[in-house]
């Protein structure tokens, strides 16, 4: 930390540490120093000269974005003469601006507005006429009004230092110039909106949003991205009930503003008009839409009598659900329906990791460490791909603070264009790659491990006994697939462990077992779609499916019951880091209900309800809190931030069965069964099967 | 050879070999003293070189006028970056053609000029930008090079002294903006001619962000002859804190315009009537641009002075970049400023605010306002935006368009009165539209 | 893409110039040769460029709109080019470039139909002093009257080449 100085800013005497940008040290002391081309993360332009200021000794007006404070410095910023320069700066952006205010999308939320209803002139004095040119879309996702664009290049560095895609470019000269996308007349890019969401006019809009509302007619839900496991926060805009838009303005969340095209557009799943919003049953052959009631009471009938047969349980749960509807399946699963055939598609090797670093504490890497470490090792993983944010955090640490980035993986990847060394390797040979940059590693001060599916069982020990062996202090992050994925394994939902990784002495079923198991009388699964891309052995099986689409395992099921998405309930999820946060509930579909009031009513109508408790978040979270090592953390905390959960530090004690750990690898447009709903997803994969 | 006839006033020390036959050649070259400069140089520490420009009194001939021994002196010491020599050749300043001539007639003085500067600061590579328009100037140039290296002038050890030094042309591609230093590294660097964030200069980060001195053709053009005669030699040429001659482009309503060699403080009104033979036609002399299309325009009656930077600086214009643009009685102002701003609104880069949109505003504005549809609001107008851009631009062209513009607008308002109330212009025969 | 082997031979000059990883540099000299040899910027060229820069296309896509000079149309086979900045338009600039347009029945950045001739309207083209000042392609015409800018236009108009017209000589060498 440099060393603070003293400075004085419209006569009030202030510090700030030498260096400091004079916009930044204003700010920190609560004086607005407007701007447009100044976003901080990103590099200097000093181009819309709305930060004028003045310093004294100095003869011109100073851009407070690119001159740093010093001791002494004298400045003013509110004279005549800045308040003129702005007010002049305006007056020339509007000149070529058009006032569509009322049916741009920005309108009401357009910094250009606010700019000038604060620092603008009244009346205009431009009588010329304007430069016009049509309106351009560049993708399904991202359209450019040219007019409105006040070329703050706010965009072009988003795209190319944050996102690392560099797919936006200026072209021509003067005031003819232009944002371009990189192939002339269309973009091919992470399609992540960033660039939309950080223009500070309406020059980019979104395909999905544009011409939807009125910014002011939403309310606005922050919630956590259902997709990867990188845990997002997206901030809904709800109208009616609706998703009109996810963006995260507001920096809230582990991820600042950042978000990918699924957590910014692929909400839109959850508004398909393919949605259940009714109950069915299989009647001759044929699933018939029928009540609640009736479904449950089916369910409540068939499940006791298997039980009482003592017939076999299958029960899959999600990657997707909350930990709540987690914690209270299985618990339904082992003490409901005294079964430990209970799972879920397995992603990543937590387990593993987790025993391999019992006894020490602090060992799992945090989603800031990518950002505040000193290197980053990524092994198999796609990293920009698979886990966009992880990827922009690692890209910020080397932009901001020079990390030392590696990437041992089989196919060049985009971590390659930092990395201090890419280590191409076969398949399964990572540990072979990793092994060769002992000495670089070594010489590191410290250093975050993040593996894939390809690091499992004992490779994962090997790693750390790899990691431990280098000298310096190592945290590690295993990969999983989505946006519960860890909060499953946390939760129990694994045929070898109970709730907090403690064993269950004999292990129940797995779900390639259950699939398997020609005995099995009844298969319960909560969100998941096993048989996407597998048969169930037992033909005669009682099947209960719970699901927001009629997916190929419900097509199979004797019941199904429509269930609400991610974005329509209440509860917490822990993301690849381990760390646990809120899930608002921002719209609701008609005639579905969250998976943890359908498990209750299951419960009830089998009697058990005394057994389960109350099927409220809040009360399932107190429960949790009190039974899973590592989450006794209160909700208050839980919803102002991020917080990680400390798993076991003793021995897991039970075999990981790499083998049914299988990530599947979704990339930046694919989202398991989900993605397949989303609209936005498809077109951009439509737009680029037809290019 | 030259395209204008010389004048028995001129002091001619950088164009001194222009007249002789074959003066592009090494050969006429050392046959006058050429490379002898370097020689001497090669005994000189690298204090001593850049002590002798400083007592030059050489200020930067790209119209900025910065003390160029200071310049160099800014260059670190000890850089574990190499350091570059880059020659400014994209001269666009309306109303200046010089550089074109040094390169033309004497390109080997300006070779051993970027010489003399490589071994002050220890660089090992130069660039010479030169505007795409001046192709053959680019063969001119790539010619005198080659024969630099063959008679080892250039090359990894020069003269067998051990020095090595490099240098190579690179061809811009038509954009004014490219002649403001930071613009012309990032054209250099294969990038939109758009000006860096200053400090760091390029002294210290530059061509590819290593230590650079960057100056304009004609300086380095000077450094020969002051090292050889001495920096008192050179400064004694000129007016105090004015060292030397300067290369004055005299254009417009003179009977002989032309490029001439004159010391440093000649006086202008001379420069109009001794050297350029009187206004045209004998008409009067209405105004005076006194170095190029960015400075403020001087009134008939202001050009009575010593052209020297700090002469003209006080008549609150700027001595720029030699372009003396001579205007007699029968010139349109408003006109003139127009052409001036669609100058500038064609070469503004467009990376700052005021500067493209102002300027874009004030060509349009000017534009109506010559066609006869101007209000009188739009006069005070014309100053306002302009003094809105004034020393609110990324770069100095924001300023470049400002000055003059404003300059016009108080010394001839009555110009911009007369054309108003759809009068016809008072300087156009017919139409008032024939603009 | 190819070349002729004289542009081939340039540009491998023009790459050795620069430092090995600042080929960049070669950018903007290579695509203002190329496109004299290819008539226009094409994407091809575009690309090209970028690939043997070391760029993307649209880094140098953002070049090619920024430069006067780079043209992404094809212009004449003669491209005359008339400045009518301050100095010159003091000496008749603007009537020699109002002359050449009603002369072709052609305005700015505009081709005659036989593709021989096109017009430009440039800015300050370094001539001052021996203005009013018109540029052939590369090569500079100083002291230019109505009555020798008529004999250029014709001469190019009829098919000859700028040298085989008499009365107007270039000056550069």
């Amino acid at each position: 930390m440099a060393d603070l100085v003293k400075f004085t800013i419209n006569g009030q005497e202030l510090e700030a540490p030498a260096g400091m940008l004079v916009i930044e040290a204003a700010k920190q002391n609560g004086i607005e120093i407007p701007s447009f081309c100044y976003y901080e993360g990103y590099s200097l332009q000093a181009a819309c000269r709305m930060c004028l200021v003045e310093v004294e000794k100095m003869p011109k007006m100073q851009v407070a974005c690119t001159l740093p404070v010093s001791a002494g410095m004298v400045i003013r910023t509110e004279t005549d003469q800045v308040k003129l320069a702005r007010k002049s700066t305006l007056e020339f952006l509007l000149t070529n601006h058009p006032l569509d205010c009322p049916v741009c999308d920005k309108g009401g939320e357009c910094e250009l507005q606010d700019m000038v209803f604060r620092y603008g002139a009244g009346e205009s004095r431009y009588t010329e006429t304007k430069i016009h040119v049509n309106e351009q879309q560049w993708s399904p996702v991202v359209f450019y009004d040219a007019p409105r664009c006040i070329l703050c290049f706010r965009c072009v560095r988003a795209c190319d230092e944050g996102m690392g895609v560099s797919a936006l470019g200026v072209i021509n000269r003067g005031a003819q110039s232009l944002i371009s996308p990189n192939m002339g007349d269309h973009l091919e890019c992470d399609e992540c909106g960033q660039c939309i969401d950080i223009c500070p006019v309406g020059a980019l809009t979104s395909g999905a949003y544009r011409y939807q509302t009125r910014p002011w007619e939403m309310e606005h839900v922050g919630t956590i991205c259902t997709h990867c496991s990188d845990g997002c926060k997206t901030t809904l805009g709800v109208r009616n009930d609706e998703i009109v838009r996810g963006n995260n303005r507001d920096r809230s969340g582990v991820n600042g503003e950042f978000l990918c095209i699924k957590g910014r557009y692929a909400f839109d799943f959850s508004e398909s008009a393919e949605r259940l919003q009714s109950p069915m049953i299989r009647v001759n052959g044929k699933l018939e839409e029928v009540s609640w009631s009736k479904a449950l009471e089916t369910i409540g009938k068939k499940f006791a009598e298997v039980k009482a047969k003592g017939g076999k349980f299958g029960v899959i749960g999600s990657n997707h659900t909350t930990n709540e509807e987690n914690y209270y399946l299985q618990k339904f699963a082992r003490q409901g329906l005294g079964t430990n055939n209970i799972d879920h598609q397995r992603t990543g090797d937590v387990v593993t990791l987790v025993d391999a670093l019992s006894g020490t504490t602090g060992r799992l890497a945090k989603t800031e460490d990518f950002y505040e470490r000193k290197a980053v090792l990524v092994i198999g993983a796609d990293l920009s791909a698979e886990h966009p944010f992880l990827a922009f955090q690692t890209r910020a640490n080397y932009r901001h603070h020079e990390a030392h980035v590696y990437a041992v993986t089989a196919e060049a990847v985009r971590e390659d264009n930092m990395a201090t060394r890419s280590v191409r390797v076969a398949k399964g040979e990572e540990l072979a790659g990793v092994e060769g940059l002992r000495d670089a590693l070594a010489a590191e001060t410290e250093l975050v491990v993040v593996f894939d599916d390809s690091i499992k069982g004992d490779k994962v020990r090997s790693l750390v006994a790899f990691g431990e062996s280098l000298g310096i202090p190592v945290s590690y992050c295993a990969l999983v697939d989505y946006s519960n994925s860890r909060g499953a394994i946390d939760m129990g939902l694994v045929a070898e462990l109970n709730p907090g990784f403690h064993a269950t002495g004999t292990a129940g079923a797995s779900v390639d077992e259950m699939l398997a198991a020609n005995d099995l009388a009844a298969l319960w699964v909560v969100g998941s779609n096993p048989l996407q891309n597998a048969k169930l052995a037992a033909s005669r099986a009682f099947v209960v499916v719970q699901d927001l689409f009629l997916t190929e395992t419900a097509q199979r099921a004797d019941v199904v019951l429509p269930t609400a998405s991610a974005y329509e309930k209440n509860g917490t999820v822990t993301n690849g880091c381990g760390e646990v946060q809120r899930l608002k509930r921002a719209s609701a579909t008609m005639g579905a209900k969250t998976d943890l009031e359908i498990i209750g009513l299951i419960a009830k109508e089998m009697g058990l309800a005394p057994l389960m408790g109350p099927w409220l978040p809040e009360t399932v979270y107190a429960e949790i809190r009190k039974t899973v090592k590592g989450y006794d953390i209160p909700l208050p905390l839980v919803t102002i931030g991020a917080q990680q959960t400390a798993p076991v530090n003793g021995r897991v004690g039970v075999d990981s069965r790499p083998d049914l750990i299988r990530s599947s690898h979704d990339k930046l447009f694919t989202s398991g069964t989900l993605g397949r709903y989303s609209t936005v997803l498809n077109s951009v994969i439509e737009g680029r099967q037809s290019r | 050879m030259r395209y204008n006839p010389p004048s028995p006033l001129e002091t001619p020390v950088l164009s001194r070999r222009f007249r002789l036959p074959n003066s592009q050649s090494i050969d006429t070259y050392l046959a006058n003293d050429g490379y002898k400069a370097f020689e001497k140089a090669t005994g000189m520490t690298q204090d001593e070189i850049i002590g002798e420009v400083k007592t030059s009194i050489l200020r930067g001939r790209g119209g900025a006028g910065f003390p160029t021994g200071m310049k160099w002196s800014f260059v670190p010491r000890t850089s574990p970056k190499p350091k570059y020599i880059v020659v400014n050749a994209d001269e666009s300043e309306p109303g200046t053609c010089k550089d074109r001539l040094l390169i033309e007639f004497d390109p080997h003085q300006l070779i051993e000029g970027v010489l003399i500067a490589a071994l002050a600061v220890g660089a090992q590579q130069g660039y010479i930008y030169i505007r795409g328009e001046f192709r053959y100037l680019i063969g001119v140039m790539d010619k005198a090079i080659d024969e630099a290296y063959a008679k080892g002038y250039l090359g990894d050890n020069i003269q067998g002294k051990g020095i090595k030094f490099h240098l190579a042309t690179h061809s811009g591609a038509g954009a004014y903006e490219c002649g403001e230093e930071s613009a012309l590294l990032e054209s250099l660097e294969g990038k939109r001619g758009n000006p860096r964030i200053r400090p760091p200069f390029p002294a210290v980060a530059g061509c590819y962000q290593s230590p650079t001195i960057l100056n304009n053709v004609e300086t380095f053009c000077a450094v020969p002859s002051i090292i050889l005669n001495g920096g008192l030699w050179f400064a004694g040429l000129g007016t105090p804190k004015n060292g030397g001659t300067r290369m004055f482009c005299l254009s417009g309503h003179v009977n002989k315009p032309g490029v001439y060699e004159l010391p440093m403080g000649f006086n202008l009104m001379r420069m109009i009537n001794e050297v350029g033979g009187g206004i045209r036609g004998g008409k009067k002399l209405k105004a005076v641009v006194p170095g190029g299309s960015s400075c403020p325009i001087l009134k008939a009656d202001e050009c009575d002075l010593a052209m020297d930077y700090d002469t003209v600086a006080a008549a609150k214009s700027m001595l720029g970049s030699g372009g003396v643009v001579v205007l007699d009685e029968d010139t349109c102002m408003v006109k003139f400023a127009l052409r001036i701003m669609r100058f500038y609104a064609h070469e503004s880069c467009g990376w700052c605010i005021p500067c493209r949109e102002g300027t874009t505003w004030l060509k349009k504005l000017l534009t109506r306002f010559h066609e006869g549809q101007g209000q009188r609001s739009d006069i005070v107008m014309i100053g306002d935006l302009s003094r809105n851009m004034l020393g609110r631009t990324f770069c100095p062209l924001g300023d470049a368009a400002a000055m003059p513009t404003i300059a016009i607008v108080e010394k001839f308002r009555e110009e911009f009165e007369a054309h108003l109330d759809g009068k016809p212009c008072p300087h156009e025969k017919g139409s008032r539209l024939a603009a | 893409m190819t070349f002729s082997p004289e542009l081939e031979a340039r540009f491998e000059k023009f790459l050795a110039k620069y430092p090995a990883d600042r080929k960049r540099s070669a950018v903007i000299p290579m695509l203002v040769y190329a496109q004299d040899e290819t008539e226009a910027i094409t994407q091809e060229l575009i690309e090209e460029v970028a690939k043997r820069c070391g760029v993307t296309p649209l880094q140098v896509d953002e070049v090619v709109g920024f430069y006067s000079m780079l043209h992404k149309k094809p212009q004449g086979k003669y491209h005359v080019q008339v400045c009518t900045n301050i100095s010159c338009l003091l000496v008749g600039g603007e009537e020699l470039w109002n002359q050449a347009c009603h002369k072709l029945g052609i305005g700015h950045k505009q081709t005659s139909a036989d593709g021989r001739v096109s017009l430009e309207e440039v800015e300050c083209m370094g001539a001052c002093s021996w203005a009013p000042a018109v540029q052939v392609n590369y090569d500079f015409y100083h002291f230019v009257t109505p009555g020798q800018l008529d004999k250029l236009l014709d001469g190019l108009a009829a098919g000859k080449k700028p040298e085989e017209i008499a009365d107007v000589k270039k000056v550069s060498c």
